[in-house]
């Protein structure tokens, strides 16, 4: 009876609830299936809700709190701003040149990052020698810690390092360029670096998807006549859509937040030339020990997240995966 | 007719005997650049380590004349790196087993019981992915200072553990939610306890997607910079990718300590992958499928 009775309790709670209300109603808390059920559930379920509501969700809630007051990090809140903080931030020409680079980052990942991606992910999803290899070797500069990452680049690119002298062994010399240090490419060779790091992430992924399409609908599309460039366009790549879609949400939540590399390289320098809203958060804000401050573009940086991710949601995802990221993905 | 004869050749593209020539030759130039594009700078940091400072002043791009192993050792035996490399292994096991532990018990919960608000919970944690942790650096910042856990390395294991948990939720509730009911009223009719059966049958059935991840949350914090640097202030606490900046901006004029240090930094986590390439690429892949 007893036992029967616990392995209901995992099974339907409408079974459970029969026994708890047929059982005796002083009977220990481990011999009623109902509370038993919900004193297991708590204890499985509490800790990791408490530690993720914890660090999660309460750090923004602090941070949206302390955005309103004019606060130097130290002593106690007294001095409150109201909506300040903002008001500045967005008259702040280098906040505008930030959320600009930021945006254009976005922008390039998506539209030069992605393309090539699908074409090298389209390129490998075919049986040769060393696949397994290449794939390892693509998706390597993914798993280094972009900090690191950053001092690579920033010692291959130092003047008269090794990226010129190779330039002019080929006798481009003329190309070469204070990559670090020139206000109007900065920006660009951050984004060049970054790409470095995280295309392999997009390509595997992509193959990933190539590889869940039956053999069997582009089979039948060439035996329909098609040739391979139209199997590709009209069925490899329409399949790969749900592939994609995701992949662009992880590319722009990914460049909207984009601080390690950059910082690393340039600090968002030349005169914020290369500078992201992380980065003039930790420089404006941080550094120069304006926590409200910092706490309001740590506020306009999630609203950015959040706004994006909802749309994108609503309008790109739920199309395909009936809502992947607020439901079950499997 | 060829085409239907061969029908059960997976390789699609042996279907075009024709174009085979066009297309094989760009699948190797592709590839070869790709490799060449990929590991010509970490070579280049691992060749530049072996070099004195006197000879990449002379020429950035060349072979080291003469090779020296100084740069090496000098950091091999400081006592800082030892640190750095401590303190990333130390944040990153306590952040991967609290994700873990957490983590399969949550995934637990949501997917060997039927409760209402099950599907909501889950939603709260998968909604995590939309709260990237360097958006929550700086909050992370405020809320450790006023718990009193700045310049802590456990203080900074807790967020990355949390940060953690919807990826694992996404990976660990579908694999667990596949594994046949059958299995559990087998074992508990056998006269298995719950939890036993969890810990004895279920989890080691999961074992392929804890091992996912678990190294999946071991890279990312191993990796992590922006919220260690705004955490971290002593420089005994610093994690590796922290100390590898430091020592950059500290011995600028030592460039190849630099190219040394770097190389080492790049070991740990490139050595990993090497190690559970399938796992990482697995889980980065399996996060995402529709």
């Amino acid at each position: 009876m007893n036992r029967s009775t616990a392995l209901d309790a995992g099974l339907g709670p409408a079974a459970a609830e029969d026994f708890a209300a047929a059982g005796p109603l002083r009977a220990p808390w481990w011999r009623r299936p109902k509370l038993r059920k919900r004193t297991e559930l708590t204890i499985l379920l509490a800790p990791g809700l408490i530690l993720f509501v914890g660090f999660v969700f309460i750090p923004i809630l602090i941070a949206a709190y302390y955005s309103f007051f004019n606060w130097s990090g130290y002593g106690p809140l007294n001095d409150p701003i109201g909506f300040k903080n903002y008001s500045y931030a967005f008259k702040d020409p280098a906040f505008i040149q930030a959320i600009e680079h930021t945006l254009t980052l976005t922008v390039a990942s998506l539209a030069i990052q992605g393309p090539l991606s699908i074409g090298i992910a389209l390129l490998l999803n075919r049986k040769f020698f060393g696949r397994a290899f290449l794939r390892t070797v693509i998706f390597a500069p993914y798993v280094l810690p972009p900090a690191v990452t950053g001092v690579m680049w920033s010692l291959i690119l130092q003047p008269n390092g090794f990226m010129d002298q190779v330039l002019k062994a080929f006798g481009l010399g003329g190309l070469v360029q204070l990559w670090l240090a020139n206000v109007h490419i900065v920006l660009w060779t951050n984004f060049v670096v970054l790409t470095w790091q995280y295309i392999g992430f997009g390509i595997v992924l992509l193959l990933a998807g190539l590889q869940g399409i039956p053999n069997e609908l582009k089979e039948a599309a060439a035996i329909d006549g098609a040739g391979p460039w139209e199997v590709t366009r009209r069925i490899t790549l329409p399949l790969l859509a749900p592939t994609i879609r995701i992949w662009g949400f992880i590319t722009v939540i990914g460049s909207l937040q984009v601080f390690d590399v950059v910082w690393v390289l340039t600090e968002g320098g030349p005169a914020g030339a290369s500078s992201t809203i992380a980065t003039y958060m930790d420089l404006e804000g941080v550094q120069s020990t304006d926590f409200g401050f910092a706490a309001a573009i740590a506020v306009i940086l999630f609203a950015f997240c959040f706004v994006f991710a909802l749309f994108y949601q609503r309008f790109a995802l739920r199309r395909d995966t009936r809502g992947a990221l607020t439901r079950e993905v499997g | 007719m060829a085409a239907i004869t061969r029908t059960g050749n997976a390789d699609f593209i042996g279907r075009y005997p024709r174009r085979r020539w066009t297309v094989m030759p760009a699948t190797y130039l592709v590839a070869i650049v790709a490799v060449g594009l990929t590991v010509v700078p970490l070579l280049l940091v691992v060749v530049n380590g072996f070099r004195t400072n006197g000879d990449i002043n002379n020429s950035a791009a060349g072979v080291p004349h003469p090779w020296v192993v100084g740069n090496y050792t000098a950091i091999l035996g400081s006592a800082s790196f030892w640190e750095f490399l401590g303190n990333s292994a130390l944040i990153a096991t306590v952040a991967t087993t609290l994700t873990l532990v957490l983590g399969s018990m949550a995934a637990l919960a949501l997917s060997q019981y039927e409760f209402k608000g099950r599907e909501f919970f889950y939603t709260v944690f998968v909604s995590g992915l939309l709260f990237p942790i360097g958006v929550g650096a700086l909050p992370l910042y405020l809320l450790l200072q006023r718990l009193g856990l700045l310049d802590n390395q456990l203080g900074l294991a807790l967020p990355e553990a949390a940060f953690g948990l919807p990826i694992t939720m996404i990976i660990l509730r579908p694999f667990l939610r596949a594994i046949p009911g059958e299995l559990r009223e087998a074992a508990l009719v056998d006269g298995a306890s719950r939890f036993r059966y969890f810990v004895q049958i279920l989890l080691p059935l999961a074992k392929p997607a804890l091992v996912t991840v678990g190294l999946l949350a071991f890279v990312t914090s191993w990796n992590q910079y922006f919220v260690p640097l705004l955490v971290l202030q002593t420089s005994s606490h610093f994690t590796l990718p922290l100390g590898t900046y430091t020592f950059q901006t500290q011995y600028s004029q030592n460039v190849a300590g630099i190219f040394a240090f770097t190389a080492l930094s790049m070991l740990p986590a490139l050595g990993a992958f090497v190690f559970a390439e399938r796992y990482i690429v697995a889980g980065a892949a399996g996060a995402v499928k529709g």
